[in-house]
């Protein structure tokens, strides 16, 4: 099957600063794909690369097959794009913009999927305000409902929660994962990682214009970092043979000092069975026992530090 | 290329709406100064030059005003549309979609055309009260009315896209526009002038549209109004180039 999105060796500077040093990603049909980084990474850059506002220097971006730049009908007729910054046009109604917009990508008598936007939106009480009467959050749904007016196969969603309140929040979510169970392709660029980590199957981190991670959720929280075992003990110490396991990094460093409390680092849940055995066999008793799962900020915390293995597993 | 998409309507339509909505200023006001020009000028020079044989100075004027009226408001509003929507950044719902180069600039420059005659109509209907005005050549009028209008919607395109700031494209107008308008004998006929002025202003296109616009009324003009239609489709085309050019190189747009 055709990528969604196939991004490659894009590479593009501004005034001999890198954004982008050759990235190269396939994002499949179907997809809910997370696009991560701290800020100045790149993400924008390549989003904006996707969407045709800013042409590489070097490499090559293709949506459904189609090139951005060759054959940039086709190619923007699949993707619609919800922009970072909170954009509109002072003169229109939220009804007019959608329809303006409809129209820009050739369908006229579309008020039917515009209403339902709309409403999945819960836009519908503000249809005949105009845009500059809206709030923030308002103008971010309107933004969203621009970018779907044309049901595009491809999603590009640039922070669509920032500074957002959590009903939006819900709201969009809620439409979204339906675009997405309906077979909508979904890219999702954000700073709240928790978000990330509810929604996207596959994640790609980007460092100073580089992809230093890409692999789907799960291997990520279960590979890079696993989980940690967190014990405290009454009786005995911690014997020798799982001395090894105990977390030493910056990130775990305040969890060790709690005594005979010790935090050690499983990559698997079978791990633990063993762990305890070996505790019951040296005498040690267990007081309290927390098994913590690393999440997405753990890992891309360690990843963008450069401090974990994970910068290698590119895949 | 279908030059009549939805996608070229639609932002043909957005256009429109855009200077009706604010209609005071974007088509009264102007109508309101021309006005006033006419009332000053008028006043002061009527019976005392004569521009045409046998054509007062009030008449005289009239068609310049109108034509003066045509010309910077198209270049104002494809111009000012701009550079509005790419300083508050909504330039991006024109530039995600499908829309082809030719699409964009055709809608800019129709909507500009549009408002440009509504204007000149305008002026055309309040000063006509204040004048006896003959129509020699109506095609002439109707020819060099879209013409000018059309070269100015374009030069508005390209003003638009080049400037970054509206201080820009305010430098654009009043150092560019507004003087080749008025030394364009919109007040007076060129042959009035000194040697070296008069041969000055045949570099003016700016001229050519308004002489040309002028003989419809009179059938008297200083130059042949062949030669003013010649220039002026040749400026037309030279500029839809230019500003095609920019639009699918994506000068200032696509980074």
């Amino acid at each position: 099957m055709t990528a969604a999105i196939q991004i490659d060796s894009v590479e593009k500077s501004y005034k001999g600063f890198k954004a982008l040093k050759g990235v190269s990603l396939n994002i499949e049909q179907g997809e809910f794909f997370g696009l991560l980084g701290p800020n100045g990474a790149g993400k924008t850059t390549l989003i904006s690369t996707i969407a045709g506002l800013i042409r590489p220097d070097v490499g090559s971006v293709r949506i459904h097959g189609h090139d951005v730049v060759k054959d940039f009908r086709q190619a923007r007729m699949k993707l619609g794009v919800v922009p970072q910054e909170l954009v509109f046009d002072p003169f229109f109604t939220v009804r007019e913009t959608l329809r303006l917009q409809s129209g820009y990508f050739g369908l006229k008598n579309n008020d039917k999927w515009i209403d339902e936007v709309m409403e999945n939106l819960d836009l519908t009480p503000k249809a005949d305000v105009n845009m500059r009467a809206l709030s923030g959050g308002m103008k971010r749904r309107v933004l969203v409902a621009q970018a779907l007016v044309h049901k595009p196969p491809v999603i590009v969603l640039d922070e669509p929660t920032a500074g957002v309140d959590v009903e939006l929040r819900q709201t969009l979510w809620k439409f979204i994962s339906r675009l997405n169970r309906e077979g909508h392709t979904v890219v999702l660029t954000t700073h709240y990682l928790e978000e990330a980590q509810a929604m996207c199957q596959r994640v790609a981190m980007l460092k100073t214009g580089n992809v230093v991670a890409l692999d789907t959720m799960s291997q990520l929280l279960r590979r890079v970092s696993g989980s940690s075992l967190v014990v405290h003990l009454k009786h005995g110490g911690l014997p020798e043979g799982l001395r090894h396991l105990v977390a030493h990094d910056e990130h775990d460093e305040g969890k060790n000092n709690g005594g005979d409390t010790y935090t050690l680092r499983v990559n698997d849940y079978n791990e633990v069975e063993g762990i305890l055995a070996r505790l019951r066999e040296s005498g040690a008793e267990i007081d309290e026992m927390q098994l913590q799962q690393a999440d997405l900020e753990d890992i891309f915390i360690q990843i963008m530090e450069g401090s974990s293995q994970a910068g290698a597993s590119v895949r | 290329m279908n030059l009549f998409s939805v996608g070229f309507k639609t932002l043909f339509y957005k256009e429109i709406l855009r200077f009706w909505k604010v209609a005071t200023q974007t088509i009264a006001a102007p109508v309101v100064s021309a006005m006033l020009y006419l009332l000053i000028f008028g006043h002061v020079l009527d019976g005392r030059v004569e521009m045409l044989d046998g054509v007062s100075y009030t008449s005289f004027l009239i068609p310049g005003l109108v034509m003066m009226s045509v010309l910077q408001n198209a270049f104002a509003n494809s111009s000012s549309s701009l550079i509005q929507s790419k300083i508050t950044g909504n330039l991006v719902f024109i530039l995600l979609p499908p829309l082809s180069h030719v699409e964009i600039l055709s809608a800019y420059v129709t909507a500009s055309v549009l408002r440009g005659l509504v204007v000149g109509l305008g002026v055309f209907v309040i000063t006509a009260w204040f004048a006896h005005l003959s129509f020699v050549a109506p095609l002439w009028i109707v020819a060099f009315a879209l013409l000018g209008a059309g070269i100015l919607g374009t030069l508005g395109v390209i003003a638009g896209i080049w400037a970054e700031k509206f201080d820009q494209l305010a430098a654009f107008q009043n150092f560019l526009i507004t003087p080749a308008t008025f030394l364009a004998g919109v007040f007076y006929s060129i042959k009035k002038l000194p040697p070296f002025w008069l041969a000055v202003s045949h570099f003016n296109p700016f001229f050519y549209m308004i002489d040309g616009f002028r003989y419809g009324f009179f059938g008297q003009s200083d130059v042949s109004p062949w030669t003013s239609l010649a220039i002026v489709a040749v400026f037309f085309v030279a500029l839809a180039a230019i500003a095609i050019n920019l639009l699918r190189r994506g000068y200032k747009l696509r980074h």
